[in-house]
């Protein structure tokens, strides 16, 4: 098994977390993994984005050309990432905010109203966790007891009291992740 | 079994300092290794193992911290980038001529000058060939893994201790800021202050006991005689470092025709690179230098009968590739591939270099 | 009378501190260094203390200061001696660390390093000796240098409009919170001696007592470099130096 992922959005959409926890559910299963993130001030306000690859062997290269998933979340991203998605791979995205929807049609592509979703529920915070359930239906690589690990590795311990949260908002987007192609 | 963490370069290069018994750390922000400090900040080991951290003024305050730090006989180490490692090399040039033990950690970033906070390798020279003045040399350790930066700062305060010599793990900003899983080692404990007198008390500025005269710790002999002396009882420990220390990594080597030689981030992309090949029917090997000094001359020498071409695999305008050329000496052709400033190589782009230098 | 005659223990008024070694000292026959070097040896004779004071000496001419008191010295780059400090104290805290630097080292290169060591209020000593000139390259302008004073760089005497003003660092350095005991002293007669010595002495019980960083400065004749005898450098010293530079506590807390 490997799993190349790139996931890119905006600074404070919680995309280099998201990366963590799936990298730390990783670890939860012995598997290799790297996540490697843009840096730097163009975070600040601007675009940010993290490479997490997950492999049973060593990872070699931690910088990509090809991806076998991106997960899409503004339009900056989605004109960067969607070439990059391997053929027959997947492409991910929450198409608030989204003026050109992807174009290619030889790959999946899914989406997720997580904004709209985690807004309506009142728990814009858990935004990304929206996001990671819709990508862990379509790619289930993890366990979902694993996932739950790797959210408690990441999360800070006075932050775990918000674990239910997170996880009611991983199975919403599990449930509401759409096939578009 | 040991506990496994996923951390970034920066941050397993701090919990490796405490866990591996480090008596001080001094240093100063800078980008992309900040990490480094904060997290040792956040660890407070001056509650656990009673280890210095210190926030200093400046990187040549930090480097000079490090030359009283390690006059003690203490284990001391800094970590910085690029322009501060510029601003370090005097300090690092005293130390070598004062035989001090000392860990340099560098997480380049591109330049010249203030340049840019992504990841290169333009530092090569820097570290291999001097940097400071003089006639000196330190062991450069480069990581291509969080775990090799992990592990790399306990092999890097032995081998300090060792030849009592500056050590650096040159790595960038693209290690530095990768998480990847790190498996912890089992703690070393600082040593004592009586450990330290017995261990090196007969050179550490530890306080003069009657029974001894004092120890004058300086890299300053004002006659040539004596200096020139001094040289050559340094270039002496450095050839012993060339005869004993030389670590590197060969992967797909036994019947490889082309080889690929890269330390570092570049050494974990021409992974990709060699897949790559290897799909082809392309018979291609990689060598990675663990040690950029000493380097690892002999053991591309010993693969030059086999070989048809070797491409060296740089961050950096072509720095690495001169010492390669050395070793090879014209036998087989050398090339280079390269790329600047920040922007990195994917392991396609490598391939595509590789099979267009060599008509593939 | 017999030289044996005169030197029987109850005759004895004077000797060389222990803490000296024999070596002939490099300065100049009325340099202030060998005086000042003296009294910081018996200092630490007296407190008792050589196997625990570790010393740092500067670029400048005191950079041999290590040949001639006998403790464990660092040797350390031009103006970093505070920086190394630091670290020693920070890992030595029971042991005594003492900083001697001039003023090229204090005031010009290691401005950074030694206003820092004093902000950040390190238990260490420092002496700093000012004698307004570099003395080991030949004589070149100082921070400290006075206004029309020559100098090799300032043949025609310094102006403040050529080479700004001569640089007060020690009222600079007792703003500073982290430091306790801030004075300036001098060394051209005896009476100067016993208070200056008795001021390296406070600031090595305050660095017992950590009570933050003790800045002694002591003005210095450079005759060599001022191109006079030594009876008119002090002079020179007591006329020019003194009105600028005016002795005394700056701060004692």
């Amino acid at each position: 098994m490997k799993e190349e992922l790139i996931i890119a959005g905006f600074g404070g959409q919680g995309v280099l977390s998201m990366g963590k926890i799936i990298a730390y559910s990783g670890i939860m299963e012995d598997k290799e993994v790297t996540w490697m993130p843009s840096y730097g001030p163009e975070m600040r306000g601007g675009t940010a984005n993290v490479t997490v690859i997950i492999s049973d062997k060593r990872i070699s290269s931690p910088i990509l050309r090809w991806c076998d998933t991106a997960i899409v979340l503004n339009q900056q991203s989605m004109d960067k990432f969607e070439p990059m998605v391997r053929k027959g791979g997947l492409l991910l995205y929450d198409p608030n905010g989204i003026t050109r929807h992807p174009v290619r049609k030889d790959i999946k592509v899914c989406s997720i109203e997580a904004a709209d979703l985690s807004n309506r529920m009142e728990m814009s915070k858990a935004f990304n966790m929206v996001v990671l359930g819709a990508y862990l239906k379509m790619k289930p690589i993890l366990e979902r007891h694993n996932v739950i690990q790797g959210l408690k590795k990441s999360l800070p311990e006075r932050y775990h009291d918000l674990i239910p949260m997170n996880e009611k908002a991983i199975e919403l987007g599990m449930k509401e992740v759409k096939e578009v192609i | 079994m040991a506990e496994k963490l996923l951390k970034k370069g920066n941050e397993a290069i701090a919990l490796a300092a405490i866990r591996y018994g480090a008596d001080g750390y001094f240093g100063y922000p800078i980008t992309p290794q900040s990490e480094v400090m904060e997290t040792l900040m956040e660890e407070m080991p001056w509650e656990t193992t009673g280890m210095v951290v210190l926030q200093a003024e400046s990187e040549t305050s930090s480097i000079n911290m490090l030359y009283g730090g390690a006059c003690c006989g203490k284990k001391v180490m800094t970590s910085s980038s690029s322009p501060g490692i510029s601003l370090m090399c005097e300090g690092i040039s005293y130390m070598a001529g004062a035989e001090l033990p000392c860990l340099v950690v560098d997480v380049i970033r591109g330049g010249p000058g203030l340049g840019t906070i992504q990841p290169a390798q333009g530092d090569y020279f820097q570290a291999v060939k001097g940097g400071g003045h003089g006639d000196y040399k330190i062991i450069v350790l480069a990581p291509a893994s969080v775990q090799e930066m992990y592990d790399f700062v306990g092999l890097g305060f032995d081998l300090a201790f060792k030849y009592r010599n500056p050590v650096m793990i040159l790595s960038d900003g693209a290690i530095g800021q990768m998480m990847e899983k790190v498996e912890l080692r089992d703690p070393v404990r600082r040593l004592t202050d009586k450990e330290i007198t017995e261990k090196y008390g007969h050179w550490a500025t530890v306080g003069k006991p009657a029974s001894r005269k004092g120890n004058i710790i300086s890299s300053l002999s004002l006659a040539a005689s004596e200096m020139e002396a001094i040289n050559l009882r340094l270039q002496a420990k450095y050839q012993k470092m060339r005869e004993n220390e030389v670590r590197f990594e060969k992967t797909m080597c036994d019947n490889a025709e082309y080889l690929l030689v890269a330390f570092g981030s570049s050494a974990r992309i021409c992974e990709g690179t060699l897949e790559i090949a290897r799909s082809k029917g392309i018979r291609m090997g990689l060598l990675r230098p663990i040690t950029l000094f000493p380097y690892p001359e002999t053991a591309i020498r010993e693969m030059l009968p086999q070989l048809k071409g070797i491409m060296s695999v740089e961050l950096n305008a072509g720095q690495m590739v001169e010492d390669v050329r050395l070793a090879v000496n014209g036998a087989v052709p050398v090339e280079f591939y390269g790329r600047m400033g920040g922007s990195i190589f994917s392991p396609e782009e490598v391939f595509e270099a590789f099979a267009k230098k060599f008509n593939l | 009378m017999d030289i044996k005659d005169i030197i029987k223990p109850e005759n004895f008024v004077y000797g060389k501190s222990k803490v000296l070694t024999d070596t002939v000292m490099h300065y100049c026959p009325g340099c202030s260094h060998g005086v000042v070097h003296k009294i910081l040896a018996e200092v630490i004779e007296e407190m008792g203390i050589q196997d625990k004071t570790i010393g740092i000496s500067p670029v400048g001419c005191a950079v041999f200061a290590y040949k001639y008191i006998d403790i464990d010295w660092q040797q350390a780059a031009h103006g970093r001696a505070p920086a190394l400090a630091t670290a020693t104290k920070r890992l030595y805290p029971d042991k005594y660390v003492v900083a001697y630097q001039g003023d090229g080292d204090l005031a010009s290169i290691g401005t950074a390093e030694i206003m820092h060591a004093c902000n950040r209020g390190e238990n260490i000593v420092v002496i700093f000796i000012n004698n307004a000139i570099y003395g080991m390259t030949g004589g070149q302008m100082a921070p400290t240098t006075l206004l029309g004073m020559k100098t090799a760089t300032t043949p025609y005497g310094r102006r403040a409009d050529l080479n700004g003003y001569p640089l007060k660092i020690t009222e600079l350095i007792a703003q500073l919170e982290g430091t306790c005991y801030v004075t300036r002293q001098s060394v051209q007669n005896p009476g100067s001696v016993r208070k200056a010595k008795k001021a390296i002495r406070k600031a090595f019980e305050n660095s017992a007592l950590k009570k933050g960083t003790s800045f002694v400065e002591i003005v210095s004749t450079c005759n060599s470099n001022w191109k006079m005898t030594p009876v008119k450098a002090n002079k020179w010293m007591e006329e020019n130096m003194f009105p600028f530079y005016p002795l005394g506590d700056i701060k004692d807390r």
